[in-house]
């Protein structure tokens, strides 16, 4: 079985965002870019399914050039082939998610992993809108997963506890951290990746139906005030939540 | 084509969430400003108290009804409420951002060809168009976002909208059977965790991190939690270290929380933990360093230890 897994590249979570001079986006100087922290997870499940049942994982990113940093690390943790879709235009979720579904059909990969989310727009929609455009099934932010022929059996974080999904292949599974543990790409799978050519094609391009009109610095949190150091502070505490923040 | 505005309202074991409370005043709040109907939509078996909804500005809700589909399942929700929009001519579709929200939403929006925007926590309007805010990066920027689609759809952050004082209202109810669901996907239990309050749906949250030392001491994290009704949430420092599930943390990697008080005890703040919480309404950081990042963006500090402090805040409490 051929299966995909879709990855992004992202800033990294430690970085302070600073307002582009468009107004619109980030301003992406000095930003260290990285493999979305959740796709690590999708390549891993992607790597075991394959150990399991057999297959080719392909992994496919939209975006720049420098993308192909983050398809060699899935390259060098396991995977077989790398696709780069270039586009360096302005794209929402829905645009994207098309592109996206293009790509995966004409790879015929009946499964497909992604993050739950990618930590630059932390929109945690992208599986569930290219499952719809592919006519697949999907299960979002999945923690445990069986699958058995055709047959899936997903646990889903929700609130308060977990929700088991029975649906079947085709599918696409979004990931969540707890899933699996990411394996560590080896020397010689580093190697092997730096030497893998990764395919490029020009990403489909689809109408926008969204667009940011701004982007601003949410209102600094005033620092409040230190008002003990030890428990004779309490009372005072107390108090203020009461009578001043009126949460208690 | 007249504006006609379609609440997607949540239940769970037959009762209405809180969150479609917020959703539904989000929703009447916007019909006023922009003049237009607005109505909801809602599926499961048997549901308690569907009328009161009227007490949160909404007059009509069409119950699509299933007993199979009490427990969620994404194929026969998202047909059954695309053709609810399409009959109804609904072009603003307002779901809450929950699991199941952020399950559902993408997933109308693709079968409308209708852009989306999620986790939203504010709507406005100008010059006839809707501009909806919401968090990036972590919360690190917010951006503001226009749908040029005909049809719209928004997810709302949970506990941001004020869902006001209910007015007693009674919301007329339309039954409709849902015959023979598509059930290509569909949950077949669901696991609940100890019977305990989640983080994500908490109004108080009190949460602990490296500085409670070992596991055996979250007994004081639990005991504070249970005189203030709250949730527990956890660092990410002390879910990897085992002592914590994953369902409590806190921040980038875990959950987004925005809960009107929050209480962090023995965390230092770090950036991808702040991500999480940030926009809680008051924060209190009790931690023993005076110059722990947490300490920037608390309304109330306590800089002591918190085996001496915690307890006697319980003491207090108590009173
Ligand atoms: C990609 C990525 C994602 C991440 N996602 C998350 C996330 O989702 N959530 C998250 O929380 N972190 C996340 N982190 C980790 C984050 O960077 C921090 O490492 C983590 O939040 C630290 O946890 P902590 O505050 O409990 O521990 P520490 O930073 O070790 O802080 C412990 C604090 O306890 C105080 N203390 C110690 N003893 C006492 C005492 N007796 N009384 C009072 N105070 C005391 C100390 O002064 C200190 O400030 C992520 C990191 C990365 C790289
Ligand atoms: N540009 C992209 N190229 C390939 N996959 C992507 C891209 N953006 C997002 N994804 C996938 O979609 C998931 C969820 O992203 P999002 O919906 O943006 O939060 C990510 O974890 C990736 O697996």
């Amino acid at each position: 079985m051929k299966i995909a897994v879709c990855v992004s590249h992202v800033p990294d979570t430690a970085t302070k965002i600073k307002i582009g001079n468009d107004a619109k986006s980030i301003d992406p100087t000095d930003v260290t870019y990285i493999l979305n922290p959740y796709d690590e997870f999708a390549i891993e499940e992607a790597l075991k399914t394959k150990e399991k049942l057999g297959g080719e994982v392909v992994v496919i990113s939209l975006g720049e050039e420098t993308n192909k940093e983050s398809i060699r690390k899935a390259l060098a943790m396991g995977a077989d082939n790398g696709i780069l879709l270039k586009d360096s235009g302005i794209r929402d979720s829905l645009s994207l998610s098309k592109a996206l579904a293009e790509e995966i059909k004409s790879q015929g990969a009946q499964l497909v992993f992604m993050g739950k989310q990618a930590v630059d727009y932390d929109n945690s929609i992208t599986g569930q809108l290219t499952a719809e455009f592919l006519g697949y099934n999907c299960v979002s932010v999945v923690v445990n997963l069986q699958i058995d022929g055709e047959n899936i059996i997903a646990e889903r974080e929700v609130e308060g506890g977990k929700e088991v999904v029975e649906t079947s292949i085709p599918a696409i599974i979004t990931c969540q951290k707890g899933l699996n543990e990411p394996r560590y790409a080896s020397l010689k799978g580093i190697m092997a990746a730096k030497k893998k050519v990764i395919e490029e094609k020009n990403a489909m391009v689809f109408e926008n139906k969204s667009e940011v009109l701004q982007m601003n610095k949410p209102l600094g949190k005033q620092a409040g005030k230190i008002i003990g150091n030890d428990s004779s502070a309490v009372p005072e505490l107390v108090r203020l939540l009461k009578e001043e923040a009126k949460v208690i | 084509m007249p504006n006609k505005i379609l609440v997607v309202l949540e239940q769970r074991d037959n009762n209405i969430k809180k969150i479609s409370n917020e959703v539904s005043k989000a929703g009447f709040e916007l019909s006023q400003k922009i003049n237009c109907e607005v109505e909801a939509v809602i599926i499961g078996g048997e549901i308690n108290d569907l009328s009161k909804i009227g007490n949160f500005g909404i007059g009509k809700v069409t119950h699509l009804k299933n007993i199979e589909l009490t427990k969620y399942s994404s194929s026969a929700y998202t047909k059954s409420i695309v053709e609810i929009i399409n009959e109804i001519n609904a072009n603003i579709i307002l779901v809450g951002n929950t699991s199941l929200g952020k399950d559902l939403a993408p997933r109308i929006a693709a079968r409308l060809d209708a852009g989306i925007a999620v986790d939203v926590i504010k709507i406005e309007t100008s010059e006839n168009n809707i501009v909806a805010t919401r968090p990036v990066y972590a919360g690190k920027a917010l951006i503001d976002v226009k749908i040029n689609s005909e049809k719209k759809v928004f997810t709302l952050r949970p506990n941001v909208f004020n869902p006001g004082e209910s007015i007693e209202n009674n919301a007329e109810i339309i039954v409709k059977e849902i015959s023979s669901p598509d059930l290509s996907s569909k949950v077949i239990e669901v696991k609940k965790s100890e019977g305990k309050l989640d983080v994500a749906e908490a109004s108080i949250i009190v949460s602990g991190g490296r500085g409670m030392k070992e596991p055996a001491n979250f007994k004081l994290v639990e005991e504070l939690a249970e005189v203030l009704n709250a949730a527990v949430g956890a660092s990410r420092a002390v879910v990897d270290a085992g002592w914590r599930p994953h369902s409590e943390q806190v921040g980038q990697t875990g959950k987004t929380v925005s809960p009107n008080l929050y209480i962090a005890l023995g965390i230092s703040g770090a950036i991808q933990h702040l991500a999480g919480m940030r926009s809680s309404k008051c924060i209190v950081a009790i931690n023993k360093d005076e110059d722990a990042p947490i300490f920037q963006i608390a309304d109330y500090g306590i800089a002591g230890d918190i085996f001496e402090v915690v307890p006697a805040l319980i003491a207090e409490l108590k009173k």
